[in-house]
């Protein structure tokens, strides 16, 4: 199916007969996310312009109001994200998008919502740092502070799209698990991936995981007798319900709601939850797609715009007969240890190459803990990680293959 | 030639909302909209006396107890969100306005009142509070100025007088104060009020006026914190410090045209009323047009 004319894109998901079956469109990335979100069931977008990620918020200025939904633009990023905790805590599916200054500034809110256990998803288009950095050019600096970016401990769930249709269907799972774990879900796309544009063919609604938001049931009475598990995570009444329910920043107990900073048996039961209700489930939540890894000796694991160059060094290294296979993260945090120790178990060599100095080698050095050698590689200038370059680290552990004659 | 164009002249005065008038309730009917007390605050601070009158405010306005959002900042007036008796957020520091925007547009059903203090609504949050006003969304902020940050000790905040002392301005304050109510006015709040604990029934008249009025309300309450404020600057007995709200408190139709207000001297009631374009109103607005457009273009 020939790509649709970009004009007949911009209203079609809205008309019924194109929400009925998957669609094959050509898109940006950044439009994809916001399509996604729509998708998702998100009606309510708060946000301050910022390069490289603008498309999405011009994309849903657009779209939110046709779909009844909300779009604001801020007086900074502060307060885009604080708007988006105000209406997710109102019941409505929300997020935000930025690239590094903002996502810099979101930081206090980001620990809010983790706090206050607030669902809501927060897009960062990376690109190159610190401070004003390098406005228009790629970069993968930001996947530490996705992690650490808030003060104190708290859990994070961290999505990385590495192409077009991924940033639409990840828009839609970041979603879903924030109303699952009711927690803040960041996308790490960057700038390369948001400005990209492909042919996809996105998957038809009914291929997509939508959890509604839900509402408690029982009496607000008997609603305040339960408590969280690690199984079972309630879920949040809505702010103007008769729960008439507290969210706060402070040290509250989990059973009551309330604050209680005088505790330390109170504050350790909260903090070790926060981290706990990610952290239980990360299996089951941390994704990685292995890539011709079979039979792989060396192994590249990259992620991002990067794992597009990775992808493209495995199939010229197979064409040559070197065992060659990738481990491409998905979710970056929780981090995907499980599948990073079975690849430990297989490999000699994993070679990550990030755009970055060694944030995430630091994370598969710890994993693979000795039993494969580590060759980390980074760029910071801004610069896509080139398949010629990961070809010279690949050359260099088959140093006795006979490259000239294959 | 450009022509100016006069902001004030887009504004009418608001003539179509009036709070009814209130009776103050007994305490058996306030503690109903208190979750948790005692209370945090200061043996003579006057903050209990400023929740007391919003509480009023919202029963004499008979407002559903469940529809009522209360959306708190960081400081002593913060703890407000904790306390009452009814779906609350005690949002980070400066932040209980855009916080409070996201759940109005998300829900325009909620009646969303916001409570800030001098600190919390001018310094880290005066951005925000700007552009609420210019916004004129459909809140009810109430500011508690006291003057100080409380919480954290004694410290000078951008309401603190010039000339006055705190545990970070020792020598004086040299730094001229904001009026909020102007600062408020001046950004586009169409509804501004300024009044004191110790005339109790005209602070409930005036959160009331603000509650009903459609648009960014703001109210100053003018808090007294005797343990900080008044020990450095004025006087520590909780009385004597209300009582100098007696002659401080100038009725605003009495307050001298072109006269700014000074520590001894501001204007109080109802500041300005206008009718403006509001948010909510708005988006619901962009919503239907941006279908129209759509069913334009043929679905």
């Amino acid at each position: 199916m020939a790509p649709a004319p970009l004009e007949a894109q911009q209203t079609a998901p809205s008309s019924p007969a194109a929400e009925t079956r998957s669609r094959s469109v050509l898109m940006q990335g950044n439009e994809a996310v916001a399509e996604g979100a729509i998708a998702a069931g998100a009606r309510f977008y708060a946000g301050y312009p910022i390069t490289p990620s603008t498309e999405i918020a011009e994309a849903l200025s657009r779209r939110m109001p046709q779909v009844g939904g909300t779009f604001l633009q801020m007086e900074d990023e502060i307060a885009a994200i604080a708007a988006i905790c105000g209406a997710s805590l109102a019941g409505q599916k929300s997020l935000t998008a930025t690239s590094g200054p903002g996502f810099s500034l979101m930081q206090e809110m980001i620990g809010f919502a983790s706090m206050a256990q607030i669902p809501c998803v927060i897009v960062d288009v990376m690109r190159g740092g610190p401070s004003t950095g390098l406005p228009t050019e790629p970069s993968q600096g930001d996947v530490m502070q996705a992690r650490w970016g808030t003060h104190g401990e708290h859990s994070v769930i961290a999505l990385v799209p590495s192409g077009v249709r991924e940033c639409y269907t990840l828009t839609v799972e970041a979603f879903s698990l924030s109303e699952r774990f009711r927690t803040p879900v960041i996308i790490l796309s960057d700038a390369l991936i948001g400005h990209m544009r492909e042919a996809v063919t996105l998957p038809a609604p009914e291929e997509l995981d939508v959890p509604p938001r839900t509402e408690p049931e029982c009496d607000p009475d008997e609603y305040d007798t339960l408590v969280s598990t690690l199984d079972n995570i309630l879920p949040r009444p809505p702010l103007g319900s008769r729960y008439r329910v507290h969210a706060t920043g402070l040290v509250y107990n989990r059973r009551s709601g309330a604050p209680d900073t005088g505790n330390p048996e109170v504050a350790n039961d909260l903090g070790r939850y926060l981290r706990e209700k990610i952290y239980f489930h990360r299996d089951a939540i941390a994704r990685v797609e292995e890539y011709e890894m079979e039979d792989a000796e060396v192994a590249i694991l990259a992620y991002g715009s990067v794992a597009r160059s990775a992808r493209a060094v495995v199939k010229w290294a197979r064409a040559r007969g070197v065992r060659v296979g990738l481990v491409r993260p998905i979710t970056l945090w929780p981090f995907p240890t499980r599948a990073v120790d079975h690849m430990a178990e297989q490999v000699r060599t994993v070679i990550v190459p990030e755009m970055n100095l060694r944030q995430i080698a630091w994370e598969v050095r710890a994993a693979v803990a000795g039993r494969a050698k580590v060759v980390d590689y980074g760029r910071v200038d801004g610069k896509l990680i080139t398949p010629a370059e990961i070809e010279a680290l690949v050359k260099e552990e088959f140093y006795y293959h006979k490259w000239d004659a294959s | 030639m450009t022509a100016l164009v006069d902001r004030h002249a887009l504004e009418e005065q608001c003539t179509s909302c009036a709070p009814p008038r209130i009776e103050p309730q007994p305490t058996h009917e306030i503690v109903k909209w208190l979750r948790a007390t005692p209370t945090i605050w200061c043996p003579g601070c006057s903050n209990g006396i400023v929740t007391r009158a919003l509480i009023d405010a919202i029963i004499g306005l008979d407002l559903n107890p469940d529809k009522v959002v209360v959306v708190a900042g960081i400081g002593c007036s913060g703890r407000v969100a904790q306390y009452m008796n009814c779906s609350t957020v005690h949002t980070a520091h400066g932040r209980a306005l855009p916080v409070a925007l996201g759940a109005k547009a998300a829900d325009p059903e909620l009646q969303v009142i916001v409570v800030m203090g001098d600190g919390d609504s001018t310094a880290i949050g005066g951005n925000h509070l700007i552009h609420a006003a210019r916004r004129n969304v459909n809140l009810t902020a109430l500011v508690f100025n006291n003057s100080i940050y409380g919480m954290t000790g004694g410290q000078m905040s951008p309401a603190t007088h010039i000339g006055g002392y705190s545990t970070t301005s020792v020598y004086g304050n040299v730094e001229p104060a904001f009026d909020i109510s102007e600062l408020a006015r001046a950004a586009g709040a169409s509804y501004v009020a300024r009044g004191t604990p110790l005339d109790y029934r005209q602070l409930v008249h005036l959160i009331a006026g603000g509650i009903v009025h459609q648009g960014f309300s703001l109210i100053e309450a003018m808090s007294t914190c005797p343990t900080y404020y008044g020990r450095f600057n004025l006087t520590a007995d909780p009385a004597e410090f209300l009582l100098t709200q007696k002659e401080r408190a100038i009725p605003a139709a009495k307050f001298e045209e072109g006269e700014s207000r000074t520590r001894d001297r501001y204007p109080v009631g109802v500041l300005h009323h206008a009718e403006r374009a509001e948010l909510i109103a708005g988006l619901e607005g962009m919503r239907l047009r941006a279908r129209e457009a759509m069913e334009g273009d043929g679905g």
